[in-house]
C-alpha cells in the first residue's frame, strides 16, 4: 500500500519536474541542427521561475473561467501522470486507468483552455480555440483505435497492465500492428501536443497559430502553469509512446532500486524520441491548416490497418 | 392555479421515482381493469425495466415541473396537456398489453403535439407541429402493424404471452416483427434518418417541455426497442445487432456534425439528443450481438452501458434545455450569435450550463464519461466474438464513438463559449437578468444529479446490472468491484471515478498552495484584452459561432454541402470602399434533399394520379359501387 | 529532407561570441535591483515597431539567426506583450502609433524594461521634427536604455541588450 502510494507520487514528481527539461533538450537539439548554439537545456526552468515573479494582467472582458483554466489544465496533467505508466516495474496496486480515461482527461484540459481562449473576446483567442478543438476532435479516433490494437494483443486495456504484459511476453509485439500503431500514435502526438508539421510552437504569426493563440492573453503565474502543463502533455505523450510500444529494459525489477533504474531507462528512450522529433521538426515545413485533417485521416488509416493486422495476422 | 398543477406534476414524478426504485429492486405488481380499455382491458405490470424507465421519467419531470413554476408562471395554456403528457409517459413502461400501450403512446404523442404548438401564431411552430404529427403517426402505424402481427401469430394481445410464444415463431416472422417495431420505436427515438421532426419540434416547444421531450420521451423509444428486441422476441440473428450498432454509430456522428453548424441554441441541443440516442443504440447493438453469440456477461455490459447512458442523458439534457430556456427567457432570442457575456449577468445559469456541457462532452469526473467509458469497454471486447469481419465493424464503431466524443466537446465549447463568454453581441444580451429562483433550483438539482451519477458508478452499475439481468433473462451474476473501484469483465478494465475526482480535487487545491510556497507574485492588474494595440474593443471583434464552426464545415463539406451567399454594397463613388457586406454560409441537409423530398414528391405524384378516380360524376360513382358489389358477390 | 539534414549537420554551429564593445546611453534610472534578480537568465522580448522604416527590424531579425543567436543567453522573442519582460521599441513614434505603443506598454506585466533602438528611437533620428512624428520613445513611455545607431548592427544590439540586463545586477 505504502509502496503503491510512493510509486504514484514518484511518477507525478518525475513527470512534473522532468517535463521542462524534456522541452529544453528538444529546443537545444533543434537549435544545434540549424547551426545555432541554442539555449541551455535548463532554460525552461529559468523561464518558469521568472514568470512566477511577474504580475498577472487580466483582461476586464474575462470571467472566472479564464482565471481557473491554468489550474484545471495543470491539475489534469498531474492526474494524468498518475495513470500513464512511467516506470515499468510497478506493484499491482497501481492507480487504475486506461487510455480512454487519459484521452478524456486531456480533453478536459482542452475544453477549459478553449473556453479561456474565447473568454477574452479577442479574435485570436477564438480562432485558436476553434482550430484546437477541431484538431483534438479529429485526433481522438486514431488514439483509441491504435491503443485498441494493442489492447487486443494484451487482452486488457488498463495501461499499466498492457505494458506489463508486453514486457513479460515480448513475442506479442512481433506483429506489423505494433509498428503501424506506433506510426499512427506518433502522428497524433504531433497533433495533440502542437508540434510541427501541425502547429509551430515558436511562431509569432497569429494566423498560423493553433495552441499559442489561446495562450496570448496569459501572463505571470498563469502563463507559467499553462506552459508547464503543455510541457507535461508532451512528456506524457512521449512516455506513452516509449513505454507502450517499447516496454522492455527494466527487467521486471521490484523494490526501491526499481524507480531510479526505471527513470534511467525512460530517459534513454525519451532521448531517442526527442532526437527523432527534433530531426522531424527541423526538416519538415508546417502544413497548411486545412491539410491537417488529411494528415489525421492518414494516421487514422494506419490505426485501422493495425487493427486489421492484429485480426488477420 | 398553474403553480399547483406543476407542483402536482412534480409530485407525480416523485411517486413514479419511488415506484420505479421499488420495481428495479424486485418489487413487482400488476393492475388490471378490464372494462376501461377495449380489446383486453387496462393492464399494467411493474418489472425492473419498467421501474428503471419510471425513474428516468422522474429524473426529467420533477426538475422540469419545478422550472415551469418559475418560467410559465400563471399561464394556463398548456397545463392540461402537460399533465396528460406526464401521466401518459408514466403509463407507457407499465403497459402490459397492446391496447394499453397504444393508447398511452398515442396520448403521449397528442399531448406533446399540443405542447409543441404552444406558439400557435408562428409559421415555424405550425410546420414543426405538422412534421412531428406526421412522423409520430407514421411510427405509430409501424408499431401497430408489428404488434398486430405478433398478436395474430401468438393469438393474444398480452406481452407476457408474446414473451412465452416468441421462441416458437419462425425466424422470418420474428425478423419482420423486429423490423416493424424497430422502425416505429426508432422514429420516436429520433434515429437517423427518421429524425427530421426532432430539430423542428424540440425548439418550438417551451423549454420545460423540450427538456421532457428530449430527455424523457425519446427514451421511451429506447424502452420500446429494448422491450421488443430482448424481451418479446428474444435473441435474434446477428444482423439485428449489427443493424442497430451501425445505425447507432451513424446516428451519433451525423447528429453531432449537424449540431456543430447549428446556431439556434435549442436546435443544437436537439441534434445532440440524436447523437446521444445513437450512443445508447451502440450499447444496445453490442448487447444484442453478444447475447446472440452466448456471451452473457458482455451482453450484460452492453445493456448496462446503454441504460446508464439513458439515465445520464435524461439528467444532462434536461439540465441543458432548462439552462437554454433560462437564456432564451432572459435575452428573448434563441440565436447564439446575438448572445455573449451572459456569465457575468447570469452566473448561476452559466455554472449549471457549464456542468451540463462538461457532462455531455463526457469529461471526467461527471456522468457522461462513465457511461461512454462503459460503452467503449463493451465495444472493445469484441474479439471474443471470434469473427474477423465483425472486428473491423466494431473498430469503425469505436472510431465513430471516439469521434463523437471529440466533436461533442467542440460543439459545447462553441455553445457555452459564444453564449456566455466575452462581450454581449446585442442589446438584449447586455440587458439579460438572472433566472428566477424556481428555475435556478431546478437547474442546480439536475447539476447535482449529474455530479452524483458521475461520482457514484460503483452503486449505480450494480443496480443497473440487476435490471439488465432481468431483461436478458437468466444471466449469472457479474461482480463489478467494490465501493471505490469498478472492475469490468474480470479486470479487462478498472476505473475509479471517486479516486479521479479526489486526485483532481487535491491537485486543484495543491497548485495555488504550491505557488504560494514557491513565492509566486500575487499581484494582479486589470487591463483590456490584447488586440495588437488597437484602440477600443467591441463585440464585433469577437469570434462568431459561424467562424468557430468553419473548420468543421470545411472538413465535412461532403455532408454539409455548404453554399455561400455574398452581398457587397459598394460606396457609390468608388469600388474600393465598401459600405456593407452580408455573408451567409448555410448548410443543406442531405436527408431533406435525398430522402424526404423524393419520398414526398413520389407520394404527391401517386396522389395526383389517383385523383383521376374522383371525376365528380355521380354516374361513375354508382358504376364503382356496382362493380365492387359484383366482385364481392363472386368472391363470397 | 535528408539532404537538408545532411547540410545542417555538415555546416555545424556558426554562432560567434558576442562583441565586447558597447556605447550606451542611459535614459532614466527606474530599475530596482529586484528586477534583475527576478529576470535571472530569462528575458522575453516583445519587439514593437512604432513607425520604423524597418532597417532596425532587419538588424534585430539577424539576432535570431545562427551567427548572433540571442537564445543562448536566455533571451527570446515572444508573440504577445503579456508574455514579455522587455519591450524593444524601434522607430520614431509616429502620431498614429503613440496610443498603440502606450497600450502595448500597459499590457506588459511588471516588472518590465523598455529599450529604445536606434537614433529614431532615441529622439526621432532622421525624422525628428516631422509633422507625423510624436518624438522619441521616451516621449511616449518611460525608457530604461537606448541602443543608438542608424541602424545598430546586430552585434551592437546584442551587446546593448546584455549590457542593459547586466548593468542591473
Amino acid at each position: 500500500m505504502i509502496a503503491a502510494i510512493a510509486v504514484a507520487v514518484a511518477q507525478v514528481i518525475v513527470v512534473g519536474a522532468g517535463a521542462p527539461l524534456l522541452v529544453g533538450v528538444l529546443r537545444t537539439l533543434k537549435a544545434r541542427l540549424v547551426g545555432r548554439r541554442g539555449p541551455s537545456p535548463w532554460q525552461p526552468y529559468a523561464d518558469l521561475r521568472k514568470l512566477l515573479a511577474k504580475e498577472v494582467v487580466v483582461s476586464t472582458t474575462t470571467s472566472w473561467i479564464f482565471r481557473a483554466t491554468p489550474y484545471v489544465l495543470a491539475a489534469t496533467m498531474l492526474v494524468a501522470s498518475l495513470i500513464v505508466p512511467v516506470f515499468l516495474a510497478r506493484p499491482p496496486l497501481a492507480f487504475p486507468g486506461d487510455v480512454i480515461l487519459l484521452m478524456y482527461l486531456f480533453l478536459l484540459g482542452t475544453f477549459f483552455l478553449a473556453l479561456a481562449g474565447l473568454d477574452a473576446g479577442s479574435a485570436f483567442g477564438g480562432m485558436g480555440s476553434s482550430r484546437e478543438v477541431a484538431v483534438a476532435a479529429l485526433a481522438e479516433p486514431t488514439i483509441i483505435v491504435a491503443v485498441f490494437a494493442l489492447a487486443m494483443r494484451a487482452e486488457t486495456i488498463d495501461l499499466a497492465r498492457v505494458v506489463e504484459r508486453f514486457s513479460r511476453e515480448p513475442l506479442l509485439a512481433a506483429n506489423p500492428a505494433h509498428l503501424l500503431a506506433f506510426a499512427a500514435f506518433f502522428i497524433v502526438m504531433l497533433a495533440e501536443t502542437g508540434r510541427l508539421p501541425v502547429d509551430n510552437p515558436a511562431t509569432h504569426l497569429e494566423l498560423t497559430m493553433i495552441h499559442e493563440a489561446m495562450v496570448l492573453e496569459y501572463s505571470g503565474r498563469y502563463l507559467a502553469l499553462v506552459e508547464w502543463a503543455s510541457a507535461m502533455k508532451l512528456c506524457l505523450f512521449m512516455t506513452l509512446l516509449a513505454n507502450l510500444f517499447f516496454p522492455w529494459g527494466a527487467g521486471g525489477l521490484t523494490g526501491p532500486a526499481a524507480i531510479p533504474l526505471g527513470v534511467l531507462v525512460l530517459a534513454g528512450k525519451l532521448v531517442l524520441l526527442v532526437i527523432a522529433l527534433a530531426v522531424l521538426e527541423t526538416t519538415v515545413a508546417k502544413l497548411r491548416l486545412f491539410r491537417v485533417p488529411e494528415l489525421l485521416a492518414g494516421s487514422f488509416a494506419l490505426a485501422i490497418l493495425s487493427v486489421m493486422a492484429v485480426v488477420l495476422v | 392555479m398553474a403553480r399547483l398543477a406543476y407542483g402536482l406534476a412534480a409530485l407525480v414524478a416523485v411517486g413514479a421515482a419511488a415506484l420505479g426504485l421499488h420495481g428495479m429492486f424486485g418489487g413487482a405488481f400488476t393492475l388490471q381493469i378490464g372494462w376501461l380499455v377495449p380489446l383486453g382491458g387496462l393492464q399494467l405490470t411493474l418489472d425492473p425495466l419498467a421501474g428503471f424507465f419510471l425513474l428516468v421519467i422522474a429524473v426529467g419531470v420533477a426538475p422540469a415541473s419545478v422550472y415551469a413554476i418559475g418560467s410559465a408562471g400563471g399561464a394556463r395554456r398548456g397545463l392540461g396537456a402537460y399533465l396528460v403528457f406526464v401521466v401518459s409517459m408514466c403509463l407507457v413502461p407499465l403497459a402490459a398489453n397492446m391496447m394499453t400501450f397504444a393508447i398511452a403512446w398515442e396520448l403521449m404523442s397528442l399531448a406533446s403535439y399540443l405542447l409543441v404548438l404552444h406558439e400557435r401564431e408562428s409559421r415555424e411552430s405550425l410546420r414543426a407541429g405538422w412534421v412531428y404529427a406526421v412522423m409520430t403517426h407514421a411510427g405509430l402505424a409501424c408499431l401497430l402493424a408489428g404488434m398486430m402481427l405478433l398478436g395474430a401469430w401468438t393469438g393474444s394481445s398480452e406481452f407476457a404471452d408474446w414473451r412465452a410464444a416468441a421462441p416458437g415463431l419462425g425466424g422470418g416472422a420474428r425478423s419482420v416483427a423486429f423490423v416493424l417495431l424497430a422502425l416505429g420505436f426508432a422514429g420516436k427515438a429520433g434515429v437517423i434518418p427518421l429524425h427530421v421532426w426532432l430539430p423542428l419540434a424540440h425548439p418550438a416547444a417551451p423549454s420545460h417541455v423540450s427538456a421532457l421531450m428530449s430527455g424523457v420521451m425519446i427514451k421511451l423509444g429506447v424502452y420500446g426497442l429494448l422491450r421488443a428486441s430482448f424481451d418479446w422476441l428474444g435473441a435474434g440473428p446477428p444482423w439485428w445487432g449489427v443493424a442497430v450498432l451501425i445505425v447507432g454509430a451513424v446516428s451519433s456522428v451525423i447528429g453531432v456534425l449537424y449540431a456543430l453548424v447549428e446556431h439556434d441554441l435549442k436546435k443544437l441541443l436537439a441534434f445532440h439528443s440524436i447523437e446521444n440516442i445513437g450512443i445508447i443504440l451502440i450499447g444496445i447493438g453490442a448487447g444484442l450481438l453478444y447475447q446472440g453469440a452466448g456471451l452473457e456477461a458482455l451482453a450484460l455490459l452492453g445493456v448496462v452501458a446503454a441504460l446508464y447512458h439513458t439515465l445520464n442523458h435524461a439528467a444532462f439534457k434536461a439540465l441543458l434545455f432548462l439552462g437554454a430556456g433560462a437564456v432564451v427567457h432572459a435575452t428573448g432570442t434563441r440565436n447564439i450569435e446575438e448572445m455573449g457575456g451572459l456569465i457575468k449577468r447570469m452566473p448561476w445559469t452559466a455554472a449549471c450550463f457549464l456542468v451540463g456541457s462538461a457532462a455531455i462532452s463526457a469529461l471526467p469526473p461527471l456522468n457522461g464519461f462513465v457511461s461512454e467509458w462503459l460503452t467503449f469497454l463493451a465495444l472493445l471486447q469484441n474479439t471474443h466474438l471470434a469473427r474477423p469481419s465483425l472486428s473491423l465493424a466494431f473498430a469503425l464503431g469505436i472510431a465513430g464513438l471516439a469521434l463523437t466524443g471529440g466533436l461533442a466537446m467542440a460543439c459545447f465549447v462553441k455553445a457555452f463559449g459564444i453564449t456566455f463568454l466575452a462581450l454581449p453581441r446585442s442589446e438584449a444580451a447586455a440587458r439579460a437578468h438572472e433566472a428566477p429562483p424556481a428555475m435556478r433550483i431546478a437547474m442546480v438539482l439536475l447539476a447535482v444529479t449529474c455530479a452524483a451519477l458521475g461520482l457514484g458508478p460503483t452503486w449505480v452499475v450494480p443496480a443497473l446490472a440487476t435490471v439488465a439481468g432481468a431483461l436478458l433473462g437468466d444471466t449469472p451474476p457479474v461482480a463489478f468491484g467494490d465501493w471505490l473501484t469498478l472492475r469490468v469483465s474480470e479486470g479487462f478494465a478498472t476505473g475509479s471515478a471517486l479516486a479521479i475526482a479526489a486526485a483532481l480535487g487535491v491537485a486543484l487545491v495543491a497548485l495555488p498552495l504550491g505557488l504560494r510556497v514557491a513565492g509566486a507574485s500575487r499581484r494582479r492588474r486589470a487591463y483590456e484584452t490584447w488586440g495588437c494595440g488597437r484602440i477600443g474593443q467591441t463585440a464585433r471583434m469577437e469570434y462568431t459561432a459561424t467562424a468557430f464552426a468553419n473548420p468543421f464545415k470545411r472538413v465535412f463539406d461532403f455532408l454539409y454541402r455548404p453554399t455561400k451567399k455574398l452581398d457587397i454594397d459598394f460606396h457609390p463613388e468608388s469600388r474600393f470602399f465598401v459600405e456593407r457586406i452580408e455573408y451567409e454560409n448555410p448548410t443543406r441537409s442531405i436527408f431533406d434533399d435525398w430522402l424526404y423530398r423524393p419520398v414526398l414528391d413520389g407520394l404527391s405524384g401517386v396522389a395526383r394520379a389517383a385523383r383521376a378516380i374522383q371525376s365528380g360524376s355521380a354516374n361513375l360513382y354508382l358504376a364503382y359501387i356496382l362493380a365492387v358489389l359484383l366482385i364481392m358477390l363472386v368472391l363470397a | 529532407m535528408l539532404r537538408q539534414l545532411w547540410t545542417a549537420l555538415r555546416t555545424g554551429i556558426v554562432t560567434e561570441p558576442p562583441a565586447r564593445v558597447s556605447d550606451l546611453e542611459r535614459v532614466g534610472e527606474r530599475l530596482a535591483a529586484e528586477i534583475t534578480r527576478a529576470f535571472g537568465r530569462s528575458l522575453h522580448i516583445r519587439q514593437v515597431d512604432a513607425g520604423s522604416p524597418n532597417c532596425c527590424e532587419i538588424e534585430i531579425g539577424g539576432l535570431t539567426g545562427p551567427h548572433y543567436d540571442l537564445e543562448r543567453f536566455g533571451l527570446h522573442f515572444v508573440a504577445s506583450p503579456r508574455h514579455a519582460d522587455c519591450l524593444l521599441v524601434t522607430g520614431p513614434v509616429t502620431r498614429n502609433m503613440a496610443e498603440p505603443l502606450r497600450r502595448t506598454w500597459e499590457a506588459t506585466p511588471d516588472p518590465k524594461l523598455v529599450i529604445a533602438v536606434g537614433d529614431c528611437g532615441r529622439d526621432g533620428g532622421l525624422f525628428r521634427g516631422s509633422y507625423a512624428v510624436a518624438g522619441g520613445v521616451a516621449d511616449v513611455i518611460p525608457v530604461d536604455a537606448v541602443i543608438p545607431g542608424c541602424p545598430p548592427s546586430p552585434a551592437a544590439l546584442l551587446a546593448g541588450l546584455l549590457d542593459a540586463i547586466r548593468r542591473r545586477r
